[in-house]
């Protein structure tokens, strides 16, 4: 279980998260709202590239925001990119071997996980493969395997069906959904593809302008009237 | 994994990851020729071209440092000619002032250059791009001033071991490996130590800091949440390009016998980076090509065809262009492929397109120039050379 209180971050003169409070329990959690709500940057946070202004987050009893940045990938915590960051030079084998060499993870377990990792997310490239020779949905995928690498507890994956046609899009929701059953991680998906989110995510939370709108089952949250609201612009006819 | 949702639609069942065909194919080409060079080169070229293709393996190593700061890291250092001379200038030094064993020499003044280069690359970490580029280049600006005050060891005393009035009769060069002494001896025995540094190089590459490094390369924050020790990474690129370079200057050191400041220059800095994006930064064979761009064309134009070097800036500035352009992976990745194309055109398996007629044009001239530089007259040499990166530019749309 990761929970969120009160957090709060300021940039110069704006407020991407606003005194935000949530709970995500477990499995695969949905976190939604509309381009510039707050999504990134409390990705951002979570990898400690941004400090916040006030507000804690415990994630599985622990106190994240007091471990260090470059620690929280030891500790469990992996993430995607919005843009892509698969690593081009490198092949699909060694992209998911380097996570699993600073994951902490036993090294005489590296080939088998990291093949492992590969063939789960359904990859079926050579591993050898030069990642730079790769189109848009296996670099996807190579970023997903790069996730669930080396004893993950907790996933962050940002917008990873970005661009992707819906049929693949379909594959990328059976492999998100399988994470927390195959690897026991929790996974919070950020994503504006609405049936990719209900497909996978039992619970979803939604954020607007840095605040929590509305949380719970996601079927749920998704008839809320604030968050069709939040979507579609507040002019809704009486 | 059984029940993972793809695991009934994979292709392949477990590949093996060790030693396969193209492997086996890059070794012995390798090997090939590495035994070219100790037993076939010597044999086919005189005592003057074999001076040439010892400093041409001495470069090389200096380029191999190059490529992996900016191939695998990203970090542009223009100041590898100046880590070299420092290489070099210590070499000359301990070789005057103690009798260790030459291979011992070698890997001491690897580490004290090592030493340098870190402390250049921890004052430099924080910075990239640009910034890094000037303040390796500034670095490089500053050794040649130091250099040409205290000069090169000549066999006197005290710290910079110089001497303006040297007693010539009793003027020794720097000493070479007793197994080494000839030209010919001491080329094989460069040849050799280069084809260690490059595997050491290669393993570096093909292991962890490899992959930390190209993490690295390609986004810090993707690195930084991987968990990768960034500031440790790029120090340890830098302490091994330190390293290869400095053992560069030591093997240089001993194949000049005596040096001079004068030998290095700021801009040889720019020129080795220059002929390193034209070899190809992303491969180590690139290095290779980086050596022979860089010293046998010198020698070839001032010594075998009376042509002022000088003009070589203008060829490698039009290579550069046509690299940057059209080949970011440089000759090593960028001849094979052409090569292809060339015989696919041949054979009519491809239409002649317009695009192709000028990127052939653009090759010919770069080619055509050279000769001309060589043979006819400068002038017109170096227009025909100047239009080939124009034809490369058009030959893109």
């Amino acid at each position: 279980m990761i929970q969120i209180d009160n957090l709060t971050v300021r940039f110069a003169g704006i407020t991407p998260i606003d005194d935000m409070s949530v709970v995500f329990p477990g499995g695969a959690c949905g976190l939604i709202g509309p381009n510039g709500a707050g999504k990134t940057t409390f990705f951002n946070v979570m990898s400690g590239f941004v400090k916040p202004a006030s507000g804690s987050i415990t994630a599985f009893g622990e106190n994240l925001l007091k471990m260090a940045d470059y620690r929280r990938s030891r500790w469990g915590l992996r993430r995607t990119f919005q843009t892509e960051m698969a690593i081009e030079q490198l092949s699909i084998f060694d992209n998911v071997a380097m996570i699993h060499e600073h994951s902490g993870a036993k090294r005489s377990a590296r080939r088998a996980d990291v093949l492992a990792a590969i063939e789960f997310v359904g990859l079926t490239a050579s591993p050898k493969t030069k990642v730079g020779t790769l189109g848009a949905r296996e670099r996807r995928l190579v970023e997903v395997a790069r996730a669930v690498v080396g004893r993950p507890r907790l996933v962050l994956l940002d917008e990873p069906a970005a661009g992707l046609p819906e049929e693949e899009t379909g594959h990328l929701g059976q492999v998100i959904q399988s994470i927390p059953v195959e690897f026991g991680a929790l996974v919070i998906l950020v994503d504006h593809d609405m049936s990719l989110v209900s497909s996978c995510c039992a619970t979803t939370a939604v954020v607007d302008f840095g605040k929590l709108i509305a949380s719970g089952p996601t079927a749920e949250v998704l008839r809320n009237q604030q968050v069709m609201q939040a979507y579609l612009g507040t002019e809704t006819p009486v | 994994m059984s029940e993972a949702p793809a695991a009934e639609g994979r292709a392949w069942a477990r590949p093996s990851l060790d030693i396969d065909r193209r492997m086996v194919v890059s070794i012995a080409v390798a090997v090939g020729l590495i035994l070219f060079a100790i037993f076939g080169l010597p044999a086919l070229f005189g005592s003057d071209w074999i001076t040439t293709f010892t400093s041409v393996i001495v470069y090389s190593i200096v380029a191999l440092g190059f490529g992996l700061l900016y191939g695998r890291v990203g970090m542009i250092s223009l100041g590898q000619v100046a880590l070299l001379s420092i290489g070099c200038w210590v070499g000359t030094r301990l070789a005057y002032a103690t009798a260790i064993p030459f291979p011992l020499l070698l890997i001491v003044v690897g580490v004290v250059v090592m030493a340098i280069g870190l402390l250049v690359g921890l004052t430099a970490i924080r910075l990239s791009g640009l910034y890094l580029a000037l303040i390796t280049l500034m670095f490089a600006g500053a050794t040649t001033i130091v250099l040409s005050v205290i000069d090169f060891p000549n066999g006197g005393g005290g710290f910079t071991g110089h001497t303006s009035s040297p007693n010539l009769s009793g003027l020794a060069n720097v000493r070479r490996p007793s197994v080494a002494v000839g030209d010919t001896a001491y080329y094989r025995y460069v040849v050799i130590v280069a084809a260690i540094l490059f595997v050491i190089a290669l393993l570096h590459v093909a292991s962890k800091p490899g992959r930390a490094w190209a993490t690295i390369r390609e986004s810090e924050p993707a690195a930084l949440a991987a968990g990768v020790n960034i500031t440790f990474y790029k120090l340890w690129a830098f302490a091994l390009a330190s390293f290869l370079t400095g053992v560069a200057g030591c093997l240089l050191a001993a194949l000049n016998g005596v040096s001079r400041a004068i030998n290095f220059q700021t801009q040889d800095s720019l020129t080795l980076a220059a002929t390193s994006l034209i070899g190809g930064i992303f491969s180590l064979w690139g290095a290779l090509i980086a050596g022979v761009f860089n010293q046998l064309l010198p020698f070839l134009f001032q010594a075998q065809w009376n042509v002022n070097p000088n003009f070589l800036l203008v060829v490698f500035g039009a290579g550069l262009l046509q690299v940057l352009l059209s080949a970011p992976g440089g000759l090593v990745d960028q001849f094979p492929k052409d090569m292809v194309n060339l015989g696919r055109l041949i054979t009519g398996k491809v239409p002649v397109t317009r695009q192709a007629v000028l990127g052939i044009g653009s090759i010919v001239a770069l080619i055509v120039g050279i000769v001309l530089l060589a043979t006819v007259t400068p002038l017109v040499g170096l227009i025909v050379v100047i239009l080939s990166p124009v034809l490369a530019a058009y030959s893109l749309n």
